[in-house]
């Protein structure tokens, strides 16, 4: 460990691959996260399956590759499937939930995970995969830092991807009956919003921005039917880390948990990878109760 | 309070059959043993989720905990962990009858208090956390302790550690920890029930139905819940230890803290009996334990799809569970008498009856 700690302050180049590491991945824990934040401020649902998803769009998209459609080419159809997906979950179980005691939700959306992941395992098997995008690697600093070109990429459609969703959000119709709802429901359906129809899009948006983050990670990561898990507490982390509704601050936990991650990898060796994201979710939640405690509240 | 108004013979029925089975069926002792072991957990986890109203995702790291302490202090009696541990399982202790239940005693007596220690720093740690936030943060530690057990040397780290083999034969093995696995549970139920007919009872029922009227009323919560969680650490433990011993290998991810089996398996038993009941966690547990040790070899791996099925359709449109829905049937014959002007809710499930 103090070795790695050694080799990181003898060549600090290497903190700039951990870096843009980091945030490389973030970028895609920020999509995940979103989504999340967007389905708990208006709905009040947990969605415990939110990482099953991300999985769920990755092998979509290692499923069509298989057939020769490029990744990137495969993120419009993916969303649109996943987005008609989430439709369907809505309609026939997070229905029944909204507006139930919290850990409704919380067993409910864990049980959709459960669903999921035995699913995808008995339907691709328990291998890891990656879905083979065929760019280029470059070397930086003779060696030490490398870039992936699709890393880049994945990076760029994110940014894409997160602006679409913020100029929807911001612009349109929908985007706006949204926020309404979020704001005060009883007020919206007042006002003539069909709160039904809206509670089934944020949903079904979610499932869309999850499947869409799903394809980038099997593009520069990997996927199998049980990493879903981690990727939901790292959306907790981020969300629970930023509060909702503040998309800067999602972006910047997103952006701290991924690099916090690879540095993690790097120093604790590489099997703390997976503890960093679960450890930091009760640090966090720990430092928001004595944050809360200041003002003797409990983290509701 | 709840008055238990079970009738004599039940319990009687209940002894009975629980001390002929293994004779009766003797090749269905190990998972008559584990039917034990799951009322165990229903009624552990009854105890925090269904009476308190905070619902853990995370007992089972008490059982982890339990298994891991209890298997450290057992090899640490004859040998040295580290080296033991660093083995990997090359050699596995083999002890004499005396030695071996010596070392397995003091091990579930120290899985005990070392789960109790654990449940005092987690009260303090968790219990400013409420709802979601609390299922999230128990499921944070469950999922934390796995990894670090994992990546933890000393202890074997991935590998596990082997337990000190049993001495005698096989079938009396099983019969042993038979037995353990039916006094556990009966005394795990004994202690709850005797509990949930205290002024205890009612003051975590009172945490469960509003916390801060029950702060106001002047019962210390934090007290109360520290040590309803630590009732529940000290029973997982001593059935973690005992577990531990009869696998014969304490590893971390199917083991010892198996999250997504053992862990989901509490809370949907308990939903599926109706939680915040006494009988609820035993009928959930024997009525899921059955199900699926007769259904789970059928289903030809679509089996965890029907377990994640279960909990939704258990959780989204059967949430009363069992005993709920008999006491809202037939409330009469639990003592509880509704009085039609008061009662507005449908889904009252009349606790604060009797």
């Amino acid at each position: 460990m103090l070795d790695n700690l050694n080799l990181l302050s003898l060549a600090p180049v290497l903190n700039v691959q951990l870096l843009l590491d980091g945030i490389f991945v973030g970028a895609i824990f920020v999509l995940a996260a979103y989504g999340l934040a967007l389905v708990w401020g208006v709905m009040n649902v947990k969605n415990l399956c939110q990482g099953e998803y991300v999985i769920m769009g990755g092998y979509f998209a290692w499923h069509f590759s298989t057939y020769g459609l490029h990744p990137i080419f495969s993120i419009p159809i993916i969303a649109a499937l996943m987005f008609a997906m989430g439709w369907v979950v809505y309609l026939s179980i997070i229905r029944w939930v909204i507006g139930r005691d919290l850990f409704t939700s919380l067993l409910a959306t864990f049980g959709i995970a459960l669903v999921v992941q035995q699913a995808l395992n008995l339907a691709y098997g328990p291998d890891v995969r990656t879905a083979e995008a065929g760019f280029q690697v470059h070397s930086l600093f003779g060696g030490l830092v490398t870039v992936a070109e699709i890393k880049l990429i994945s990076f760029g459609l994110c940014i894409v991807l997160a602006t679409c969703v913020v100029l929807f959000m911001k612009r349109s119709r929908m985007g706006q009956a949204i926020r309404a709802t979020a704001q005060d429901a009883r007020a919206a359906r007042v006002m003539g919003i069909d709160t039904e129809r809206v509670y089934a899009f944020t949903y079904a948006l979610n499932a869309a921005i999850c499947g869409a983050a799903g394809v980038l990670v099997s593009m520069i990561w990997v996927i199998q039917p049980f990493y879903g898990v981690p990727h939901s507490i790292r959306a907790f982390v981020i969300v629970t880390a930023a509060g909702l509704g503040n998309l800067p601050g999602v972006i910047m936990a997103g952006f701290g948990l991924g690099v916090a991650e690879q540095y993690a990898g790097f120093v604790l060796g590489a099997e703390f990878q997976q503890a960093t994201a679960v450890g930091l979710l009760v640090v966090i939640l720990v430092w928001r109760q004595m944050q809360m405690a200041r003002y003797r509240q409990v983290v509701e | 309070m709840q008055n238990d108004r079970t009738p004599l013979w039940l319990y009687i029925a209940i002894l009975a059959a629980g001390i002929v089975a293994p004779f009766l069926f003797p090749a269905y002792i190990n998972q008559i043993a584990f039917l034990w072991l799951m009322v165990l957990f229903a009624l552990t986890w009854d105890l925090v989720g269904g009476q308190m109203g905070y619902n853990s995702l995370g007992n089972i790291f008490y059982f982890g905990a339990g298994m891991y302490i209890s298997a450290v202090v057992q090899v640490a009696m004859f040998t040295d962990v580290g080296t033991y541990t660093s083995a990997r399982g090359g050699e596995q202790l083999v002890l004499g009858y005396l030695d071996y239940f010596w070392s397995f005693g003091l091990g579930i007596i120290a899985a005990a208090i070392g789960c109790v220690l654990f449940a005092l720093v987690f009260s303090r740690i968790m219990f400013g956390l409420r709802g979601p936030y609390f299922a999230i943060g128990t499921l944070g530690i469950a999922l934390a302790a796995r990894e670090l057990a994992g990546t933890w040397e000393w202890i074997g780290g991935g590998s596990g550690i082997a337990m000190p083999v049993y001495p005698g034969q096989p079938d009396e093995k099983s019969l042993v920890f038979y037995g353990i696995f039916f006094v556990l549970a009966i005394l795990t139920f004994m202690c709850v029930r005797w509990l949930y007919s205290t002024r205890f009872a009612q003051a975590i029922n009172a945490i469960r139905d509003d916390e801060t009227k029950a702060e106001a009323m002047g019962i210390h919560t934090l007290r109360h819940k520290t040590v309803a969680w630590s009732i529940s650490a000290f029973f997982l433990g001593m059935s973690g230890a005992v577990f531990g011993n009869l696998t014969g290998f304490v590893e971390p991810l199917e083991v010892a803290f198996p999250t997504v089996t053992f862990g989901i398996f509490m809370v949907v038993m308990s939903l599926l009996g109706g939680k915040g009941t006494l009988w609820g966690p035993v009928i959930g547990a024997t009525l899921f334990h059955v199900i699926k040790e007769v259904t789970w070899t059928y289903l030809l791996g679509w089996q965890w799809v029907a377990l994640g099925v279960l909990i939704i359709v258990n959780v989204v449109f059967f949430q009363q569970g069992i005993m709920g829905w008999m006491q809202t049937r037939w409330p009469e014959r639990f003592g509880i008498t509704v009085d039609a002007s008061m009662s507005s809710r449908r889904d009252n499930k009349g606790e604060t009856g009797a």
